[in-house]
């Protein structure tokens, strides 16, 4: 009823055709989910196999769907933030950026050099984070208990970067409207230095456990292929374009922030399949952590404010105890909210997963009127479908996990 | 052709802007199916008859200048106060020109608007997830049931007349061994804070004020 299947059902009951002979046969449906450890959080697919062949893969989403978009419009600017962090909560900064970088475009704010280094500084950690995860979780499913033991050690170091930049670890809400909450504390950056450092090596250790071994190669290549076409049909973005050959990387082609300051490689694969994917991620890591070691000594050189003080950004806490303004204006802020110009406007960031783009239209007052996210996941999700038709079912875990499944974007 | 070069920002003032090129040539092509076209903040807005979707998005596709590949969002804006209640948007991206681009199309409540995934696969989530947020039927897709909301939702919950608080709540019912719908009870009204500024108040008379009067 819930699948739609609308078609004859036949049982296999053992009997057999009246003039054949033949058993009748019918294909097998199973859910998939939503408590299956593979698939990455909530994930309900009704899956129709033929013996171990998927036939049809029907995905239910929507059990994490919180309404955000519709949250949205009944908050201002500045409390919708941390909703971001919420979507794909494995990379919560990046996401941030996004409506911080859709604000800045329609007030036409211009955020302080040292702030768009510490967001790239930032959003390169998210990206580490992410493909640590995903990388190794998806090497969980696939059979490795180790990889997550190791990655996750190194997530850990980061989250607390995290927290020692913003006191979170996880729901940030450290980017802001014309820059970021806080400025680093010298110490902190020389830490991030320090693990940049050691962080390749680690890499290499994951290297040695997943890249030729001879199980994890069995289990992704040549599984869930997208050609050029293939990716260009269902919208795909990032890492799922990236292992199919195309070097398109919104850092790159669409720079925001500080991106075309940096030196960074765009790794691409070749044959667009599960493992090519991992690799493009393995190596994505390595540029990140280059980004991040530029980054922060270009953060050693260049001292300055991380806000861009005016309507949308509070005063600092010592022009609040002098000046009568300063304390009005820090009182509205954070009662009423600032306005933004009526307008809309589309932002995207290259966020670890693919494009994460927010669509937003304001009238304005101080909350936005309509604000649509769009998150890589979900399109990612809806051609699993296509990808997992004739795949076995073991495949399909492979198959989500190359995805990079997030269900916090993917339902909103 | 027209323009051979990417798209950038950073145009020379002097030549027209690259976007305003594009305008111009999907302009002369389509004719009358573009109603407006506009470039406000850098993007290019183009707005066109919700009926001509599949055939301009086919134009965008295979035109040499346009090459917009990859569809990157539909979405639709409800303004309850017009005619034609709903805006749907289309967002593509093209990857080999390096430009995007950002199609609306005014649709009444009780519109068809034409589906797109016969150009493109990935136009199915996107229209199923409009017809369950906003209600709005796209005709020709293959399957468009609601996708985001519970089994057996009702309502269009993106349409600015409904409530956030939404209607129906669920638990589970201890006795009944089973999770149970029942009508949304709020022990504290819901904050919708609909006045604009906490120091000019709003613009009705608040609860418990009518007595003053």
């Amino acid at each position: 009823m819930m699948d739609a299947d609308i078609r004859q059902n036949t049982y296999d009951d053992g009997s057999r055709d009246a003039l054949t002979g033949e058993q009748r046969i019918r294909n097998f449906n199973i859910n998939f989910g939503p408590q299956h450890p593979a698939a990455h959080g909530v994930l309900r697919m009704v899956l129709e196999l033929d013996g171990e062949i998927v036939e049809r893969a029907d995905p239910h989403i929507g059990l994490l769907h919180r309404g955000t978009e519709k949250l949205m419009e009944s908050r201002t600017y500045l409390q919708n933030l941390p909703y971001f962090d919420r979507l794909d909560y494995v990379a919560p900064m990046n996401q941030e950026h996004a409506w911080c970088l859709a604000i800045e475009r329609l007030t036409g704010t211009v955020v302080p050099r040292r702030a768009s280094l510490i967001r790239v500084l930032y959003s390169e950690i998210g990206r580490i984070l992410n493909h640590l995860l995903n990388t190794t979780t998806q090497a969980m499913d696939v059979g490795a208990l180790t990889p997550p033991l190791w990655g996750f050690e190194e997530r850990e170091k980061l989250m607390v970067f995290y927290e020692r930049a913003c006191g979170a670890r996880l729901h940030a809400a450290y980017f802001r409207p014309g820059g970021v909450h806080q400025d680093l504390p010298p110490a902190l950056l020389d830490d991030i230095d320090a693990w940049a450092d050691h962080f390749p090596k680690v890499l290499a250790d994951l290297h040695t456990l997943l890249t030729e071994n001879r199980i994890f190669k069995q289990r992704n290549a040549d599984i869930g292929i997208v050609t050029e076409e293939d990716a260009l049909r269902w919208g795909y973005s990032g890492v799922m374009v990236r292992g199919s050959g195309m070097a398109w990387d919104l850092r790159r082609s669409q720079p925001y922030e500080c991106y075309d300051e940096f030196d960074f490689k765009i790794p691409v694969g070749k044959n667009g399949d599960c493992y090519d994917r991992y690799l493009v991620r393995m190596a994505e890591m390595e540029e990140s952590t280059r980004i991040i070691k530029q980054a922060v000594a270009k953060l050693r050189k260049e001292p300055g404010d991380v806000l861009a003080r005016g309507k949308i950004t509070p005063p600092t806490r010592g022009d609040m105890k002098r000046s009568m303004e300063s304390l009005i204006h820090h009182f509205k802020l954070y009662t009423e909210g600032f306005h933004v110009p009526a307008g809309e406007v589309y932002a995207a960031v290259e966020a670890p997963k693919g494009e994460f783009g927010v669509y937003l239209v304001a009238d304005g007052t101080n909350k936005p009127y309509r604000a649509k996210l769009r998150a890589p996941g979900f399109l990612h999700m809806q051609s699993i479908d296509w990808m997992s038709k004739g795949h076995l079912l073991a495949d399909v875990a492979a198959i989500i996990g190359t995805m990079d499944i997030v269900f916090g974007e993917v339902d909103r | 052709m027209t323009e051979t070069t990417p798209a950038t920002d950073a145009a020379p003032q002097a030549a027209p802007h690259p976007l305003r090129v594009l305008a111009d040539r999907i302009q002369a092509a389509l004719g009358a199916e573009v109603v407006a076209t506009e470039i406000a903040f850098g993007e290019l807005n183009v707005t066109i008859r919700a009926e001509a979707i599949v055939d301009v998005t086919r134009f965008l596709i295979a035109d040499d200048a346009c090459k917009f590949s990859t569809l990157i969002d539909i979405t639709a804006v409800d303004y309850p106060e017009r005619a034609e209640r709903f805006d749907v948007v289309w967002q593509f991206l093209s990857m080999y020109r390096n430009q995007r681009i950002r199609l609306k199309a005014a649709v009444d409540e009780d519109q068809m608007v034409p589906s797109l995934t016969g150009v493109n696969p990935s136009a199915n989530w996107f229209e199923r997830e409009i017809f369950d947020m906003f209600g709005i039927l796209f005709s020709g897709h293959p399957d468009l049931r609601r996708i985001l909301t519970d089994y057996g939702f009702r309502g269009y919950p993106l349409r600015k007349d409904f409530p956030t608080t939404g209607y129906v709540e669920v638990r589970y019912d201890e006795v009944a061994k089973r999770v149970v719908y029942e009508p949304v009870k709020l022990v504290q009204d819901y904050r919708q804070f609909d006045f604009l500024s906490p120091w000019e108040g709003a613009h009705y008379i608040l609860p418990g004020d009518e007595k003053k009067a």
